[in-house]
Protein backbone atom coordinates (compact mmCIF):
# COMPACT_ATOMS: atom_id res chain seq x y z
CA UNK A 1 0.00 0.00 0.00
CA UNK A 2 2.79 2.18 1.03
CA UNK A 3 4.57 1.50 -2.16
CA UNK A 4 1.27 2.20 -4.43
CA UNK A 5 1.01 6.02 -2.65
CA UNK A 6 4.64 6.55 -3.19
CA UNK A 7 4.94 5.67 -6.54
CA UNK A 8 1.61 8.04 -7.21
CA UNK A 9 2.62 10.92 -5.13
CA UNK A 10 5.73 10.45 -6.91
CA UNK A 11 4.95 10.67 -10.61
CA UNK A 12 2.31 13.63 -9.19
CA UNK A 13 5.36 15.47 -7.79
CA UNK A 14 7.77 15.04 -10.73
CA UNK A 15 4.65 15.74 -13.36
CA UNK A 16 4.24 19.15 -11.77
CA UNK A 17 7.97 19.97 -11.14
CA UNK A 18 8.56 19.21 -14.98
CA UNK A 19 5.05 21.52 -15.47
CA UNK A 20 6.44 24.50 -14.04
CA UNK A 21 10.13 23.65 -15.72
CA UNK A 22 8.82 23.64 -19.43
CA UNK A 23 5.56 25.85 -19.20
CA UNK A 24 5.68 28.72 -20.93
CA UNK A 25 2.82 30.69 -19.49
CA UNK A 26 3.38 31.63 -15.56
CA UNK A 27 0.07 30.82 -14.28
CA UNK A 28 0.55 27.82 -15.44
CA UNK A 29 3.68 27.43 -13.98
CA UNK A 30 2.18 28.11 -10.87
CA UNK A 31 -0.59 25.51 -11.01
CA UNK A 32 1.39 22.91 -11.58
CA UNK A 33 3.54 23.92 -8.63
CA UNK A 34 0.45 23.23 -6.67
CA UNK A 35 0.58 19.54 -8.52
CA UNK A 36 3.86 19.18 -6.68
CA UNK A 37 3.47 20.78 -3.59
CA UNK A 38 0.38 18.05 -3.54
CA UNK A 39 2.62 15.00 -4.15
CA UNK A 40 5.35 15.97 -1.30
CA UNK A 41 1.98 16.74 1.24
CA UNK A 42 1.38 12.96 0.61
CA UNK A 43 4.67 12.19 1.01
CA UNK A 44 4.87 13.94 4.29
CA UNK A 45 1.71 11.69 4.76
CA UNK A 46 3.19 8.49 4.33
CA UNK A 47 6.26 9.51 6.34
CA UNK A 48 4.08 9.64 9.29
CA UNK A 49 4.41 13.49 9.30
CA UNK A 50 1.07 14.48 9.81
CA UNK A 51 1.11 18.03 10.82
CA UNK A 52 4.10 18.97 7.99
CA UNK A 53 1.07 17.68 5.44
CA UNK A 54 -1.37 19.95 6.38
CA UNK A 55 1.41 22.99 7.42
CA UNK A 56 2.27 22.49 3.16
CA UNK A 57 -1.05 22.14 1.81
CA UNK A 58 -2.36 25.62 3.91
CA UNK A 59 0.75 27.53 3.58
CA UNK A 60 2.22 26.59 0.54
CA UNK A 61 -0.45 25.69 -1.81
CA UNK A 62 -2.95 28.45 0.31
CA UNK A 63 -0.60 30.97 1.05
CA UNK A 64 2.33 31.28 -1.51
CA UNK A 65 1.21 29.86 -4.33
CA UNK A 66 -1.24 32.34 -4.26
CA UNK A 67 0.86 35.25 -3.57
CA UNK A 68 2.49 34.24 -6.74
CA UNK A 69 -0.60 34.23 -8.70
CA UNK A 70 -1.34 37.50 -7.29
CA UNK A 71 2.06 38.98 -8.66
CA UNK A 72 1.46 37.34 -12.08
CA UNK A 73 -1.40 39.11 -12.34
CA UNK A 74 -0.61 42.15 -10.81
CA UNK A 75 2.44 42.80 -12.98
CA UNK A 76 0.18 41.30 -16.12
CA UNK A 77 3.49 39.49 -17.14
CA UNK A 78 1.07 36.20 -18.33
CA UNK A 79 2.31 35.65 -21.24
CA UNK A 80 4.33 33.10 -22.93
CA UNK A 81 8.35 33.26 -22.25
CA UNK A 82 10.01 33.50 -25.53
CA UNK A 83 11.87 30.16 -25.23
CA UNK A 84 13.81 30.32 -28.36
CA UNK A 85 16.31 32.91 -28.05
CA UNK A 86 19.22 32.58 -25.79
CA UNK A 87 20.15 35.73 -24.21
CA UNK A 88 23.74 34.08 -23.37
CA UNK A 89 24.46 31.95 -26.37
CA UNK A 90 24.52 28.04 -25.30
CA UNK A 91 23.75 28.84 -21.78
CA UNK A 92 20.66 26.58 -21.52
CA UNK A 93 22.28 23.52 -23.05
CA UNK A 94 25.21 23.91 -20.48
CA UNK A 95 22.89 24.10 -17.89
CA UNK A 96 20.81 21.18 -18.65
CA UNK A 97 23.89 19.30 -19.51
CA UNK A 98 25.61 20.60 -16.13
CA UNK A 99 22.08 19.16 -14.27
CA UNK A 100 21.97 16.48 -16.14
CA UNK A 101 26.05 15.31 -15.23
CA UNK A 102 25.74 16.19 -11.57
CA UNK A 103 22.55 13.77 -10.81
CA UNK A 104 24.70 11.24 -12.58
CA UNK A 105 27.72 11.80 -10.75
CA UNK A 106 25.55 11.83 -7.36
CA UNK A 107 24.23 8.14 -8.48
CA UNK A 108 27.95 6.94 -9.11
CA UNK A 109 28.53 8.74 -5.59
CA UNK A 110 25.69 7.28 -3.70
CA UNK A 111 26.58 3.75 -5.33
CA UNK A 112 30.20 4.10 -4.36
CA UNK A 113 29.24 4.60 -0.73
CA UNK A 114 26.72 1.73 -0.88
CA UNK A 115 23.44 3.65 -0.63
CA UNK A 116 22.90 2.19 2.85
CA UNK A 117 21.56 3.88 5.02
CA UNK A 118 21.80 2.22 8.62
CA UNK A 119 19.26 4.49 10.68
CA UNK A 120 21.36 4.81 13.40
CA UNK A 121 23.23 7.57 14.14
CA UNK A 122 27.10 7.93 14.59
CA UNK A 123 28.28 7.40 18.06
CA UNK A 124 29.38 11.42 17.87
CA UNK A 125 26.50 12.58 16.95
CA UNK A 126 24.58 10.26 20.04
CA UNK A 127 27.27 12.06 22.54
CA UNK A 128 27.45 15.41 21.31
CA UNK A 129 23.08 15.49 21.52
CA UNK A 130 23.42 14.07 25.27
CA UNK A 131 26.54 15.98 26.69
CA UNK A 132 25.43 18.82 25.07
CA UNK A 133 22.65 19.89 27.57
CA UNK A 134 20.47 20.95 24.28
CA UNK A 135 18.10 17.86 24.51
CA UNK A 136 15.37 18.53 26.48
CA UNK A 137 13.51 16.24 28.88
CA UNK A 138 16.08 13.58 29.30
CA UNK A 139 16.28 13.13 25.40
CA UNK A 140 13.27 11.95 24.56
CA UNK A 141 13.37 13.77 21.25
CA UNK A 142 15.53 10.54 20.47
CA UNK A 143 13.57 7.91 22.11
CA UNK A 144 11.06 6.22 19.40
CA UNK A 145 8.15 8.68 18.60
CA UNK A 146 4.94 7.15 18.03
CA UNK A 147 3.01 7.80 15.18
CA UNK A 148 -0.29 9.20 16.73
CA UNK A 149 2.34 11.21 19.14
CA UNK A 150 3.26 13.25 16.24
CA UNK A 151 2.00 16.67 16.54
CA UNK A 152 1.85 16.64 20.24
CA UNK A 153 5.66 15.97 20.18
CA UNK A 154 6.17 18.60 17.80
CA UNK A 155 4.52 21.52 19.94
CA UNK A 156 6.65 20.22 22.99
CA UNK A 157 9.87 20.18 20.88
CA UNK A 158 8.86 23.96 19.31
CA UNK A 159 8.79 25.57 22.74
CA UNK A 160 11.24 23.53 24.21
CA UNK A 161 14.36 25.35 25.12
CA UNK A 162 15.85 23.64 21.90
CA UNK A 163 14.16 25.21 19.71
CA UNK A 164 12.10 28.55 20.69
CA UNK A 165 14.94 30.61 20.48
CA UNK A 166 14.80 29.37 16.11
CA UNK A 167 11.46 30.19 16.91
CA UNK A 168 11.74 33.75 18.00
CA UNK A 169 14.14 34.32 15.23
CA UNK A 170 11.89 33.43 12.86
CA UNK A 171 8.88 35.50 14.03
CA UNK A 172 11.59 38.32 13.86
CA UNK A 173 12.09 37.39 10.22
CA UNK A 174 8.66 37.33 9.36
CA UNK A 175 8.28 40.89 10.97
CA UNK A 176 11.34 42.02 9.02
CA UNK A 177 9.85 40.70 6.12
CA UNK A 178 6.65 42.27 6.63
CA UNK A 179 8.06 45.81 6.77
CA UNK A 180 10.92 45.05 3.98
CA UNK A 181 8.03 44.02 1.57
CA UNK A 182 5.68 46.79 1.90
CA UNK A 183 9.00 49.56 2.13
CA UNK A 184 9.80 47.79 -1.55
CA UNK A 185 6.60 48.31 -3.31
CA UNK A 186 5.95 51.53 -1.59
CA UNK A 187 5.38 54.22 -4.26
CA UNK A 188 7.23 57.65 -3.35
CA UNK A 189 5.76 60.82 -3.58
CA UNK A 190 7.47 62.14 -6.86
CA UNK A 191 7.22 59.69 -9.51
CA UNK A 192 10.53 57.79 -9.72
CA UNK A 193 12.32 58.32 -12.96
CA UNK A 194 12.39 55.55 -15.41
CA UNK A 195 15.79 53.54 -15.72
CA UNK A 196 17.93 54.25 -18.52
CA UNK A 197 17.97 51.65 -21.37
CA UNK A 198 21.64 50.28 -21.17
CA UNK A 199 23.31 48.72 -23.47
CA UNK A 200 23.83 45.75 -23.02
CA UNK A 201 27.50 43.88 -23.69
CA UNK A 202 27.79 41.91 -26.70
CA UNK A 203 27.58 38.60 -25.38
CA UNK A 204 24.47 38.81 -24.22
CA UNK A 205 22.87 39.82 -27.28
CA UNK A 206 20.72 37.01 -28.34
CA UNK A 207 20.07 36.36 -31.82
CA UNK A 208 22.06 36.62 -35.43
CA UNK A 209 20.17 39.18 -36.75
CA UNK A 210 20.85 41.68 -34.00
CA UNK A 211 24.39 41.46 -34.30
CA UNK A 212 24.28 41.91 -38.38
CA UNK A 213 22.20 44.66 -37.93
CA UNK A 214 24.13 46.21 -35.61
CA UNK A 215 27.19 45.54 -37.79
CA UNK A 216 25.31 46.28 -41.05
CA UNK A 217 27.01 49.50 -42.81
CA UNK A 218 24.16 49.59 -45.21
CA UNK A 219 21.85 51.57 -42.67
CA UNK A 220 22.23 54.64 -41.41
CA UNK A 221 22.27 55.05 -37.93
CA UNK A 222 24.45 57.24 -36.21
CA UNK A 223 27.18 56.06 -34.22
CA UNK A 224 26.25 55.94 -30.43
CA UNK A 225 22.92 55.50 -31.02
CA UNK A 226 21.25 52.85 -28.65
CA UNK A 227 19.76 49.69 -29.94
CA UNK A 228 16.94 48.44 -28.31
CA UNK A 229 17.71 44.11 -27.43
CA UNK A 230 14.30 43.49 -26.91
CA UNK A 231 12.21 45.28 -30.19
CA UNK A 232 8.71 46.04 -28.89
CA UNK A 233 7.22 44.63 -32.17
CA UNK A 234 9.33 41.44 -32.35
CA UNK A 235 8.63 40.43 -29.34
CA UNK A 236 4.79 41.28 -29.65
CA UNK A 237 4.72 38.86 -33.11
CA UNK A 238 6.38 35.99 -31.42
CA UNK A 239 4.77 36.40 -27.81
CA UNK A 240 1.70 34.34 -27.39
CA UNK A 241 -0.54 37.26 -25.36
CA UNK A 242 -2.52 35.42 -23.09
CA UNK A 243 -6.59 36.20 -23.04
CA UNK A 244 -6.51 38.47 -26.57
CA UNK B 1 2.83 -8.71 -9.41
CA UNK B 2 2.28 -7.66 -5.79
CA UNK B 3 3.19 -3.97 -3.95
CA UNK B 4 4.32 -5.67 -1.17
CA UNK B 5 7.57 -4.35 -1.39
CA UNK B 6 9.06 -2.08 1.03
CA UNK B 7 10.11 1.95 0.70
CA UNK B 8 13.08 2.38 2.34
CA UNK B 9 14.11 6.22 2.75
CA UNK B 10 16.31 5.41 -0.87
CA UNK B 11 13.16 5.73 -2.39
CA UNK B 12 12.54 9.19 -0.63
CA UNK B 13 16.50 9.87 -1.02
CA UNK B 14 16.35 9.60 -5.06
CA UNK B 15 13.22 11.24 -5.58
CA UNK B 16 14.70 14.43 -3.97
CA UNK B 17 17.50 13.95 -5.55
CA UNK B 18 15.42 14.29 -8.77
CA UNK B 19 12.92 16.96 -7.29
CA UNK B 20 16.27 19.21 -6.68
CA UNK B 21 17.44 18.91 -9.78
CA UNK B 22 14.39 19.70 -11.97
CA UNK B 23 14.34 22.78 -9.69
CA UNK B 24 18.05 23.54 -10.51
CA UNK B 25 17.85 23.26 -14.02
CA UNK B 26 14.69 24.88 -14.43
CA UNK B 27 16.13 27.94 -12.05
CA UNK B 28 19.41 27.98 -14.67
CA UNK B 29 17.29 27.94 -17.81
CA UNK B 30 14.39 30.09 -17.41
CA UNK B 31 15.06 33.94 -17.65
CA UNK B 32 10.94 34.47 -15.78
CA UNK B 33 12.13 35.91 -12.20
CA UNK B 34 8.35 34.56 -11.19
CA UNK B 35 9.38 31.06 -12.39
CA UNK B 36 12.62 31.10 -11.42
CA UNK B 37 11.28 31.54 -7.52
CA UNK B 38 8.77 29.12 -8.52
CA UNK B 39 11.71 26.72 -8.93
CA UNK B 40 13.70 27.68 -5.71
CA UNK B 41 10.73 26.83 -3.88
CA UNK B 42 10.55 23.09 -5.79
CA UNK B 43 14.30 23.00 -4.65
CA UNK B 44 12.75 23.50 -0.80
CA UNK B 45 10.73 20.91 -0.99
CA UNK B 46 13.33 18.53 -2.15
CA UNK B 47 15.35 19.31 0.58
CA UNK B 48 12.31 18.91 2.97
CA UNK B 49 11.42 15.81 1.62
CA UNK B 50 14.95 14.54 2.20
CA UNK B 51 14.91 15.88 5.64
CA UNK B 52 11.36 14.22 6.68
CA UNK B 53 12.56 11.15 5.27
CA UNK B 54 16.10 10.87 7.25
CA UNK B 55 13.80 11.99 10.04
CA UNK B 56 11.62 8.90 10.15
CA UNK B 57 15.02 6.93 9.35
CA UNK B 58 16.46 7.85 12.38
CA UNK B 59 13.33 8.20 14.41
CA UNK B 60 13.91 12.09 15.48
CA UNK B 61 11.77 15.07 15.50
CA UNK B 62 14.65 17.34 14.35
CA UNK B 63 14.18 16.71 10.87
CA UNK B 64 10.26 17.67 11.18
CA UNK B 65 11.43 21.14 13.16
CA UNK B 66 13.81 21.47 10.33
CA UNK B 67 10.85 21.40 7.61
CA UNK B 68 8.94 23.82 9.88
CA UNK B 69 11.65 26.29 10.03
CA UNK B 70 12.46 26.00 6.10
CA UNK B 71 8.70 26.50 5.73
CA UNK B 72 8.49 29.76 7.83
CA UNK B 73 11.92 30.97 5.95
CA UNK B 74 10.80 30.41 2.13
CA UNK B 75 7.98 32.14 2.88
CA UNK B 76 9.92 34.80 4.19
CA UNK B 77 11.82 34.71 1.41
CA UNK B 78 9.31 34.45 -1.31
CA UNK B 79 7.75 38.02 -0.01
CA UNK B 80 11.01 39.61 -0.26
CA UNK B 81 11.56 38.41 -3.47
CA UNK B 82 8.54 38.58 -4.98
CA UNK B 83 8.44 42.63 -3.42
CA UNK B 84 12.23 43.13 -5.31
CA UNK B 85 10.25 41.92 -8.43
CA UNK B 86 7.46 44.04 -8.60
CA UNK B 87 9.59 47.08 -7.47
CA UNK B 88 11.83 46.60 -10.73
CA UNK B 89 9.25 45.22 -12.81
CA UNK B 90 6.98 47.95 -11.99
CA UNK B 91 9.47 50.07 -14.07
CA UNK B 92 10.94 47.84 -16.57
CA UNK B 93 7.86 45.58 -17.60
CA UNK B 94 9.50 43.12 -19.74
CA UNK B 95 9.28 40.36 -17.64
CA UNK B 96 12.60 38.80 -17.84
CA UNK B 97 15.58 38.30 -14.97
CA UNK B 98 18.41 40.44 -17.73
CA UNK B 99 16.28 43.38 -16.66
CA UNK B 100 17.95 43.12 -13.31
CA UNK B 101 21.34 43.41 -15.04
CA UNK B 102 21.03 47.10 -14.48
CA UNK B 103 21.73 47.03 -11.29
CA UNK B 104 25.37 46.23 -11.93
CA UNK B 105 27.11 49.14 -10.98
Amino acid sequence: MEAITFFIAALIAIAGACGVVLLKNPVHAALSLVATLFGVAIHFINLEAYFLAAVQVIVYAGAIVILFLFVIMLLGVDRAENMESDPIIGQRQLAILAIAGLLILGIFIGVAFSGEVTGVPPIEAQQSTFEGGLAIDNGALFDKVPPKENIKEIGRALFSTRYVFALEITALLLTIGVVGAVVLTRKTKSELDPIPVVEPPVWMRNSEEEIELTHNEDQEEPIGEIVDPFPEDLSNDELEVNGE
Amino acid sequence: MTFAMAIGTEYYLALSALLFAIGAGGLLVRRNPLIMFMCIELMLNAANLAFVSFGKEMSDLGGQMSVLFVLVVAAAEVVIGLAIVVAVMRRRPKASIDEVSVLRG
